[in-house]
């Protein structure tokens, strides 16, 4: 799942051709860049700004109001760990510490060796199945430290 | 003949494990020989059964739970396929107490079809709503669902038809329906179900709202944090258009409905109607003043339909069986059922669709079988993260909107969170505001100002200092931020902290003085 292209301006601009038709197209492009390359360039906001008859300012305004969008690559697993009540009535803190020390990282940063990337999440929907996890888009579920410690192993191994 | 196997291909089954499950029964049977056909359907909603497999013997379902992958190979030992004995088996799915007390209307189908079959969806009642409304003027249509009785189930519980009645009687070139499938309330996983587990029924209800207020155009707002959800709502709406369900030529009606999805970005603010409109639009999520309505000038400044995914997907089973029968569901001015969702620190979690009325004890004791840690009950949060904490002596609280609001709380999107008796709540207090300063707007000062220093006034009660005092300016900043916010989050998010504050005041009193004298008794 995760493996993004490098950053490229052609592919950028075919995405942004391929979307700016549509009603409301700046979340969709945005979605099509970041998904592509795990992130949105700065330097393609004008050419946005220019699809959509948008200024620049209101671009940037949409890329950074959204906690989705990134301005930097991220590492090859990006872990969303839920932060939100149904998953802390069941000691999501301890997972969170857990993943922080394992990892050396906080939230919305990035290991040096660009394997992960640690990010909060306000509830998976898997409430029932709580303390609940995403890693890349792959839900977890039920997961207490042994279960971390091998997600975490696996999607390793996979980079 | 080949035996049928179910197992959910619902996110939340697949979050511990159903996908390996499946791929180990079909390894299992080819090595045996054995003729199975594996049905992916969505879930039935118990989810600590999950993953849950059924068998179908003799046209009945026998359902096998939590199934692990090391479990596969002793099903298939025990005649499984024959319904046979084993430890993991609950019996026949619908006899299954937790499953059997409830009354599925709007869920009747999740779980038992496979979802992205329209034959399936056929053969159990789908379509027959809108096969109705495309004999009935539009405003018959909007009479019906103003006489279920159905509010809106995404939280704010206004009444779906008068919506509709709105936009009806507005005249446009275009008008839109968009459903709000923004789910963001933690504790709530109702939409995401049905758009995994019975896609059609939300496509068949917004179709009808199409036809009851004259839109051709209509768009579902997904939540990226539930990309399967997308996914399937995506491959349904295409096999609705090739099954002539939806497009130019709705059921040969001549009628146009067509839908979109769109992707929201992790932004729990876009759960406001007029927030999700904006983003629809390619802008930042910020609240709308009201008015003007959505119903007057909403999506791209059109009259628009925004409803919930439940609200939407009732209106399909009200058109097919008529507003009396809906209607004859439910307690007071809560008429219907209400999918609850509950979660948490809770031994049976799972969806259960009843009519208004049911108390929060009969919900924990009876289907949640007590803490899932075994330690003693002390809290619930019902209606998401803006929605209030009960104690114990609030239990017999009946689920209806109007005893909730009584109580200074909401019933919201129908989440129901337990907490057993390590739960601080000071802690999630400041969780409320730190969760409202980030996901603010940041359009209004109330909600944007207000949560950043409510994290901090309750840091300072925590930490002891100048409790009572700060007490009273925390109860006057949310005062502030109900009277003053532009919409439910600023306004909504003090009802978590006052229900704190009032219901489990000794967590609060952290007076030093005051925590030596606990300490010695």
């Amino acid at each position: 799942m995760p493996n993004f292209d490098a950053w490229n301006d052609q592919t950028a601009q075919s995405l942004i051709e391929a979307h700016k038709s549509k009603p409301g197209a700046l979340l969709p492009i945005l979605h099509a860049l970041q998904g592509r390359f795990g992130y949105v360039d700065a330097g393609i906001v004008p050419a946005l700004a220019k699809a959509l008859n948008l200024s620049r300012a209101e671009v940037h305004g949409v890329i950074s109001f959204y906690h989705d969008f990134r301005d930097a690559p991220p590492g090859a697993h990006v872990v969303r760990l839920c932060r939100a009540e149904a998953c802390q009535a069941m000691g999501n803190e301890r997972l969170i510490t857990q993943a922080k020390d394992r990892l050396g990282i906080d939230f919305h940063e990035t290991t040096k060796d660009g394997r992960f990337t640690l990010e909060a999440v306000y509830c998976l929907g898997n409430c029932s199945c709580a303390p609940a996890l995403m890693i890349d888009d792959k839900v977890y579920g039920r997961v207490d430290a042994r279960r971390l410690d091998q997600l975490l192993d696996g999607a390793g191994k996979r980079s | 003949m080949s035996t049928r196997i179910f197992v959910p291909g619902d996110s939340s089954a697949l979050s511990v494990g159903a996908d390996e499950v499946a791929e180990r029964i079909a390894a299992e049977a080819t090595r045996r020989k054995l003729d199975v056909t594996i049905v992916r359907n969505g879930s039935r909603g118990l989810y600590w059964l999950e993953p849950m497999v059924e068998v179908e013997v003799k046209g009945e379902r026998i359902a096998f739970g939590p199934v692990a992958v090391d479990d596969v190979a002793g099903l298939f030992d025990g005649k499984f396929l024959t319904g046979g004995a084993h430890q993991l088996r609950q019996g026949p799915t619908e006899e299954i107490p937790y499953l059997k007390k409830q009354q599925r209307l709007t869920f009747a189908r999740c779980g038992i079809t496979d979802p992205l079959s329209l034959d399936d969806y056929q053969a159990h009642g789908g379509y027959r709503g809108l096969k109705r409304g495309l004999g009935l003027a539009p405003d018959a249509i909007v009479k019906e669902v103003i006489d279920s009785g159905l509010r809106g189930r995404g939280g704010a519980g206004f009444p779906t038809g008068i919506k509709w009645r709105t936009v009806l009687a507005t005249p446009a070139d275009q008008k839109y329906i968009v459903c709000n499938a923004d789910e963001g309330d933690s504790g709530t996983y109702s939409d995401r179900m049905i758009m995994e587990g019975d896609p059609f029924v939300l496509i068949e209800g917004m179709t009808i709202a199409g036809l009851a207020v004259g839109a051709t155009e209509g768009y579902i707002y997904i939540r990226s944090e539930y990309p399967h959800a997308f996914r399937q709502m995506n491959r349904a709406i295409e096999i609705a258009l090739e099954g002539g369900f939806l497009g130019a030529n709705v059921m040969g009606s001549g009628r146009a409905f067509r839908l979109h999805t769109r992707l929201g970005a992790g932004a729990y603010i876009c759960g406001e109607e007029t927030s999700l409109l904006e983003s629809l639009e390619g802008k930042r999520g910020q609240v709308r003043p009201k008015p003007p309505l959505p119903a007057i000038e909403g999506l791209f400044g059109k009259p628009t339909v925004i409803n919930n995914v439940i609200s939407l997907a009732s209106v399909p089973i009200i058109l097919d069986r008529g507003a009396e029968f809906y209607r004859d569901f439910g307690m007071g001015r809560s008429r219907g059922t209400l999918p609850i969702q509950l979660a948490g620190n809770i031994k049976r979690g799972g969806l259960i669709e009843l009519a208004f009325g049911i108390t929060l004890r009969q919900l924990i004791d009876e289907f949640g079988g007590g803490t899932a840690s075994g330690r003693a009950f002390r809290a619930v949060q019902v209606g998401g993260p803006l929605g209030a904490y009960f104690p114990t002596s609030l239990l017999d609280t009946p689920l209806d909107y109007e005893a909730f609001a009584a109580l200074k709380g909401m019933l919201g999107h129908g989440g129901v969170v337990v907490f057993d008796d390590s739960v601080d709540l000071a802690q999630q207090a400041r969780f409320a505001m730190e969760f409202c300063a980030i996901e603010s707007c940041g359009k209004c000062t109330p909600c944007r100002i207000g949560s950043t220093r409510g994290v901090e006034v309750i840091d300072r009660i925590v930490a002891g200092t100048d409790v009572d005092k700060n007490l009273t300016v925390l109860d006057d900043l949310c005062e502030t931020m109900i009277d003053g916010s532009l919409c439910a989050l600023g306004g909504l998010t003090p009802f978590p902290v006052l229900s704190a504050v009032k219901h489990f005041p000794e967590d609060f009193d952290r007076a030093p003085s005051r925590r030596r004298t606990r300490s010695a008794a």
